[in-house]
């Protein structure tokens, strides 16, 4: 696993585990490379620290008054009651799609195993637009763990499915010769070694349940980050909120911490070498039917229906709410336009946030690398609508000049997706020998000739799957987009937004199709160019 | 894909958001919009197409922009402030935000539908009324008061989306008529009673799917769903307080010029445009919003139950509020 599985498990792979490996001293690291590590890392802190700081403007009584009351509790049972369900939910149809992928005898495993993990490309608000223009009775609780689960269990699909790929099967041998059943031996010898794989894929789900926004708001289904909206649409964006916001930075922190700690203990290791050979594929039998209509229906409900529907709404056009605003060119184009753009900006701006860190952890590798890298890996616990609320206090009142600015969103954006150009810069660089560098700078070339000639033919490729990770999810990010867009600017996102939430889904349709179209196609891409190293194993 | 080639790519990104930096075209407008997306959308354009000014538009909720625009202060970017219902503009009419609207523009509208201090215009009006599943409730058991709904027997009947911006004035409404401690005692029933939903478009589609029974909503969001759903496939109907009742209010959707606009002319332009009849016109033609137009002479949306049927409470502009102590109220009850 390590950094590659990182990659893997899109949504929020650490890859912390390979810190050691090169430990290639090479004395004290530069100031301004350690400055500019620290900026990185001070930038993930800074939202935090906003809104600490405008919850301390309420006393200590008043703090607890509004953290006991029925609206927190409310909040509390619906966020954390559908984050256990979502978790558990992933992890059954997560760890049995899996385990008919990679070993069974299912037809088509190879087109299943694509199938299984393409959901992750389709944004959950897409998703959630899909089912509440599907049907209205999809709301609330059930329509929320419908759509959370469609759009996560690849999550723990992926991890606990390079688990199986990698176990030794001889344990399970042993076990199957002393007597144990497929399903006892499943039970007591596999289920045990999937542990971490699986623990930390559902600490996945339940910090992308925790930080989602969208999907739920189309669902009305209320929870912190719907509930933070709503206070700010309100006009009541004051202490109180920043009170709530804090609760919810808590609970996701909680996840990352845990999921942290699961990664660092994920270790079930063999004693002695040897060729790992591949398990026996268990003979499914007449249960391979069944099994094959269980995913189709996860298929059709996963990618059927939101494709569906958009295709279904793309059709319509005589209804009354939307035909005067239906499909209009120039509007998706330029939509289309100003997403793709910012897309790049927030990569490229991530990849320059993300550099000067992971270039510090691989080669000169300290308490503080350590340090700065864990709080740059703590930004997959900030929701956008923190970052975003943040932010408008803190330019409104001190720096103006980027208030409204679409600077201040692609910042936005690249502290929020700043683990994923990290991830790709660090198993990037952590690949290339420092020898080479050296010997470049031996020969006499500077820091810019061995980074231009040297660092960027080597380590380009994964730094460009980082930045293509990076560009995905700021094309179909909705909360900081919705908060924090330049006035008059429209993209893909906020379109969707404004029509579905208004009830105009056929208006909305073209939006979603093109949001869809562009995140499916830099998936497959991505996975095509970096299959090697992003998807372990050719699965 | 090598790291030269991204930057290829990106730079030219990079450099053009560098270069539209707000505030740099002088020749348009800022519109900072709490009214529907679509409608704003067609209203800019035919304006533009009129006069050739340009319109950039910020949609928002009108809370927030106004509260927005309270904290931007004189370097406000917005030159026009167009929402869904009063208070908002009645909020920065007290604080001093807002321009006087030209003589011929107020002229245009009723005189009780626009401010007090003429600094906004009444662009459009909005009736409130309980939405009601067809299948679960007869419309006879209805309540013929809003305030009935706080009764114990309508637990777990009704919906109410209390962070809308039309629930609001609604609250306002009842301060004004039944005084501070009776509204509190009525929110605070309406908290036992009540589901709690985001918006308004929740509510009516709650209820239109049978989750809830009834529901407090302006009208046009039933018309919307009316059309979007179709007339045949609507589960649901409306009912309409009468004899003055508070849940009959009529909230006005009003448009003013900021005090701190530098493009104060186009700004007076875009309200008279507003309130044309062109404009009006094409509002009420379209089914899109279902708003009462407030020209003179302009036909409303036939779907509409006719403006002179109706029996709102007869309440001014300044007695429904500017939003502030209605928030309060909403929070001491528990539903924010």
């Amino acid at each position: 696993m390590s950094q590659v599985a990182g990659l893997t498990v899109a949504q929020g792979a650490l890859g912390l585990g390979q810190r050691a490996e090169q430990a290639h001293r090479w004395g004290r690291a530069p100031a301004p490379l350690i400055g500019a590590a620290v900026l990185a890392a001070a930038l993930v802190l800074l939202p935090i620290l906003v809104t600490i700081v405008q919850a301390a403007g309420l006393s200590a009584k008043d703090a607890i008054d509004l953290l006991v009351r029925p609206l927190v509790g409310r909040l509390l049972i619906n966020t954390v009651g559908l984050v256990v369900a979502a978790s558990f939910t992933c992890a059954i149809i997560g760890t049995a799609t899996a385990w008919l992928v990679e070993r069974t005898d299912l037809p088509g495993r190879k087109v299943w195993a694509v199938l299984a993990a393409a959901p992750l490309a389709v944004p959950p608000f897409i998703s959630s637009y899909a089912w509440v223009s599907l049907s209205n009775g999809l709301q609330d609780f059930a329509g929320a763990l419908l759509v959370v689960t469609c759009a996560y269990y690849p999550l723990v699909y992926l991890p606990v499915a390079a688990a199986l790929r990698g176990l030794d099967p001889a344990p399970e041998e042993t076990a199957r010769s002393l007597g144990y059943g497929a399903w006892g031996c499943f039970v007591r010898v596999v289920a045990p070694q999937l542990r971490p794989a699986l623990y930390g894929g559902m600490l996945l789900v339940a910090l992308d349940t925790l930080i989602e926004f969208g999907a739920f708001a189309l669902l009305r289904f209320r929870t912190f980050t719907t509930e933070l909206y709503a206070q700010y649409r309100t006009g009541l964006d004051g202490p109180e909120s920043s009170l709530l916001a804090l609760v919810l930075i808590a609970l996701c922190l909680v996840c990352v911490v845990a999921e942290l700690n699961v990664r660092g203990r994920a270790r079930y290791s063999r004693v002695g070498s040897g060729v790992r050979r591949i398990a026996a594929p268990v003979r499914l039998g007449l249960t391979r039917w069944p099994a094959l209509l269980a995913f189709a229906a996860l298929t059709s409900a996963t990618l059927g229906v939101p494709l569906g529907m958009i295709g279904y709404w793309l059709l319509q056009h005589a209804q009354a709410a939307t035909s005067p605003v239906a499909p209009s060119l120039p509007l998706l184009f330029s939509a289309t336009f100003a997403s793709v753009s910012y897309g790049l900006a927030g990569a490229a701006a991530a990849v320059v946030l993300a550099a000067p860190l992971g270039y510090l952890t691989t080669r000169y590798p300290s308490r503080l690398s350590v340090i700065l890298e864990r709080i740059a890996y703590l930004a997959q616990g900030v929701p956008g609508i923190v970052v975003a609320l943040a932010f408008i206090s803190l330019t409104i009142e001190t720096i103006r000049p980027l208030y409204q600015s679409a600077a201040l969103l692609v910042v936005a954006y690249a502290i929020l997706f700043l683990p994923f150009a990290l991830v790709g810069v660090r198993s990037a660089l952590a690949q290339v020998q420092p020898g080479l560098e050296e010997a470049a700078r031996s020969l006499g070339l500077g820091w810019f000739g061995v980074t231009v000639r040297v660092l960027a033919p080597l380590a380009g490729p994964g730094i460009g799957a980082g930045a293509a990770m990076v560009f995905v999810f700021v094309v179909t990010e909705l909360t900081t987009t919705l908060l924090l867009a330049p006035i008059g600017t429209r993209t893909l996102a906020t379109e969707v937004w404004a029509n579905t939430s208004t009830l105009a889904f056929a208006a909305a349709a073209p939006f979603a199709g093109m949001m869809l179209l562009i995140s499916l196609l830099s998936t497959w891409l991505l996975a095509r160019r970096f299959g090697a190293a992003v998807f372990p194993d050719g699965a | 894909m090598t790291s030269l080639r991204i930057l290829r790519l990106v730079l030219p990104a990079v450099v053009c958001f560098g270069m539209v930096s707000p505030g740099a075209l002088a020749a348009s407008l800022t519109l900072y919009s709490a009214q529907h997306e679509q409608t704003v959308d067609l209203l800019t354009k035919a304006f533009t197409k009129e006069t050739g000014i340009d319109v950039k538009v910020h949609s928002g909720e009108a809370p927030e922009l106004a509260s927005q625009i309270v904290k931007e202060g004189a370097s406000s970017p917005a030159d026009i402030f167009f929402t869904e219902n009063s208070p908002e503009l009645e909020l920065l009419s007290e604080k001093g935000l807002l321009a006087k609207v030209a003589p011929a523009t107020l002229a245009s509208v009723p005189a009780q539908d626009s401010s007090p201090a003429g600094d906004w215009v009444g662009v459009l009006a909005r009736e409130n009324v309980l939405v009601f599943n067809k299948s679960m409730i007869q419309e006879a058991s209805l309540p013929a008061s809003l305030l009935d709904l706080a009764k114990p027997e309508w637990k777990g009947k009704i919906a109410i989306a209390p962070t809308d911006a039309d629930f609001l004035p609604l609250v306002g409404a009842v301060i004004a008529m039944k005084g501070r401690p009776a509204a509190l005692e009525w929110l605070k029933g309406l908290h036992d009673n009540a589901t709690l939903f985001d918006d308004d478009e929740g509510v009516v589609a709650a209820v239109d799917r049978g989750a809830v029974a009834t529901g407090i909503i302006n009208n046009y969001y039933w018309a919307r769903l009316r059309a979007e759903k179709g007339a045949d496939k609507i589960q649901s109907a409306i009912h309409h307080f009468a004899g003055g009742d508070v849940g009959g209010l009529m909230n006005v959707s009003g448009a003013a010029v900021l005090k701190s606009s530098r493009n104060q002319a186009a700004g007076q332009k875009f309200l008279a445009f507003l309130v044309s009849k062109p404009a009006q016109d094409m509002i009420s033609k379209l089914d899109i919003t279902f708003e009462y137009p407030l020209a003179a002479g302009v036909a409303a949306n036939p779907i509409l139950k006719p403006i002179g049927e109706l029996q709102p409470p007869s309440l001014t502009i300044k007695q429904i509020g500017d939003d502030r102590d209605a928030a309060q109220l909403l929070r001491e009850a528990g539903l924010i």
